[in-house]
């Protein structure tokens, strides 16, 4: 699923596009909690982590999984239930929750790359269901009910994560360092590696790299991260639910990053942002959003397959 | 026997039953799959919204037009392969030479506006659909009570599996679209019309997803979401039997029925998940899948 929206940038400018893109997210993100909703802000950062994480498998691996939803909320469970059954500090709840959901991407990684393409999305989905299944029924994760009123605590012991506006650095510092953590794994050797394997599979196992650990270590990275997000996420609300681990948020993030352009660094955030709005302005419509979201990612397959920010880097040449 | 097991053998043969119902309705979907995958070279994602666009159908039938089962299990296939004939024409045909995730991509999106806009007008509770008369009551066997209409649905889609089976592998209609599958351009230069013949494989794959639809309204509610677990499942069971067979998508989703059916008599905790076990146990054993040739 290789986008070539980039191609045209000459190498120089490339770093130079990505600060300048970089600084002005980060300012938008300090500025904005004095405009806008700060838990609303911090819903969308979870969600834009997840999907960039989402887009280091499909934008640059060329894997759709179509089960991440099972990373994110089962990373969501393990850290409600450490932080409040067994009443870890935050920061060792997110860390393990994040380990978790890694030690899980090892397991469902194994098997799943042992199919390509569509095989590939099916067996993530059906696997993912498999874990949701299992929510529901383990007893720990309180099945329809979830696990409610997970406390926030202080963060290293002094961080007061029951102060929303602490709460919001917090999650926006997570959120940046998680971002930068992205974008040196992609423009590492690792990461041309990994493009190359997008590119054309057969030639890069041809040149000496074993394809298949290469897509296992993206696969469990990605994992990870996305657990990141599902842990903060389950710390922010304060709860963490059966929706998280639901086939329609795998879904979800698909849309994201469809919406926001796959394979470019900055368009999940983008599209993450717009999704979370829209699913807030027209909440009141029911199950209307479901089908106005249908309807983009019909609309976004048919014409507009660049996404957002991937039409502005090719209509601007730039590289974002 | 039965009393060392600790199980009565009403319970084992009616689960049993229930089994080879839903394997039924397993392999007619991943049949209408591997037929839509052998000619598109897509996954429908809206397969499970079609199958249960299918029960729809059969209700709006009855309820506004007073048309019975019957006429319902040929005219609701007829109306929902049209239906997705035209999304074949007007959105499927222009991904032809893209990477074949965006055509599950289109498809994942046909299928939530579709389970969208039913949900919004009939919420997500059930609606009933009564059996028909003619197969009304049920069989004493001496071990199980069958009831008629179970064993009509079983028969029935079995005959329909083996019809498709036959249309494909052994007339002349059938060698075509195995060819066009290798090689479509070929195929062209001897004056056949391909992108006809793709159409009309989207709508029989689509319509054998409404046969199937028809089938389970008496049995499972009319709901909404009918289809959006169920076919999950489905893709497990494709990824299990392998789509390179239309005989292996039939055998493997009859099977796995039965096996469930089976779970859900000793271990009912691992019911919802078996198929998914199966399917890990088979990637490890044999990654193409039971029938499927290796990518």
């Amino acid at each position: 699923m290789a986008t070539a929206a980039i191609a045209t940038v000459s190498a120089k400018d490339a770093p130079r596009h990505e600060m300048t893109a970089f600084a002005v997210m980060t300012v938008l993100l300090v500025v904005a909690p004095m405009v806008v909703y700060p838990f609303f802000l911090m819903q969308a950062l979870c969600f834009a982590l997840f999907a960039c994480a989402f887009n280091l498998l499909l934008g640059y691996v060329g894997l759709l999984s179509f089960g991440h939803a099972m990373f994110l909320g089962s990373a969501g469970y393990f850290s409600a239930h450490i932080a409040k059954v067994w009443g870890w500090p935050p920061e060792l709840a997110i860390l393990a929750a994040a380990l978790g959901a890694g030690v899980i991407g090892v397991v469902v990684g194994q098997l799943a790359i042992k199919r390509q393409g569509i095989y590939f999305a099916m067996i993530t989905l059906a696997l993912s269901q498999m874990i949701y299944f299992f929510c529901l029924q383990a007893p720990f994760t309180h099945g329809e009910d979830g696990i409610q009123a997970v406390p926030q605590g202080k963060m290293f012991g002094f961080i007061d994560l029951s102060n929303q506006m602490v709460l919001y650095f917090t999650v926006l510092v997570i959120f940046l360092a998680a971002f930068l953590l992205i974008h040196r794994i992609i423009n590492s050797p690792f990461g041309e590696i990994l493009k190359s394997i997008r590119e054309n599979e057969p030639r890069a196992i041809s040149l000496g790299y074993k394809a298949d650990k290469y897509k296992l270590a993206a696969f469990v990275m990605s994992a990870t991260l996305v657990g990141l997000a599902g842990a903060v996420k389950a710390i922010v609300a304060q709860n963490a639910s059966l929706t998280d681990v639901h086939w329609s948020m795998s879904g979800e993030v698909v849309l994201m990053t469809l919406v926001g352009g796959m394979g470019t660094i900055f368009g999940p955030v983008v599209g993450a942002f717009v999704i979370i709005a829209m699913q807030n302005y027209l909440a009141q419509f029911g199950q209307w959003v479901t089908v106005i979201q249908g309807v983009i990612f019909v609309i976004c397959v048919l014409a507009f397959r660049r996404g957002i920010v991937g039409e502005i880097a090719h209509y601007k040449r730039w590289s974002l | 026997m039965f009393e060392l097991i600790g199980i009565s053998p009403q319970a084992l043969f009616g689960q049993l039953l229930l089994g080879l119902i839903n394997g039924a309705f397993y392999a007619l979907l991943s049949l209408g799959l591997a037929v839509i995958f052998g000619m598109l070279n897509i996954v429908n994602f809206a397969h499970g919204a079609l199958y249960m666009m299918g029960a729809f159908c059969a209700w709006f039938l009855l309820n506004y037009a007073g048309i019975g089962y019957w006429p319902a299990l040929i005219l609701a296939p007829i109306v929902i392969g049209i239906f997705g004939v035209i999304i074949e024409r007007t959105m499927l045909n222009r991904l032809a030479n893209l990477d074949h995730l965006y055509g599950l991509l289109l498809t994942f999106g046909v299928a939530l506006i579709v389970q969208g806009i039913f949900q919004n007008y009939f919420g997500s509770s059930g609606l009933p659909y009564a059996i028909p008369d003619l197969l009304k009551g049920g069989q004493n066997l001496g071990f199980m009570y069958l009831p008629n209409y179970r064993a009509w649905v079983i028969v029935f889609s079995l005959a329909v599996c083996l019809a498709t089976w036959f249309l494909i592998e052994k007339t002349k209609l059938g060698a075509y679209l195995r060819a066009a599958t290798e090689n479509p351009t070929l195929v062209r230069a001897f004056g056949i019309n391909v992108p006809l013949m793709i159409t009309l494989t989207y709508g029989f794959g689509v319509a054998l997803a409404a046969l199937a639809g028809v089938l389970a309204a008496p049995i499972n509610q009319v709901r909404p979401l009918m289809g959006a677990d169920f076919i999950i499942v489905v893709f497990a069971v494709v990824v299990i039997g392998g789509m390179g067979s239309i005989m292996g998508s039939i055998v493997t989703g009859f099977t796995l029925g039965l096996i469930e059916g089976l779970t859900k008599v000793f271990y009912p905790e691992a019911s919802n998940t078996v198929v998914f076990v199966i399917m890990a146990i088979v990637l490890l054993i044999k990654p193409a899948g039971l029938f499927g040739r290796t990518a």
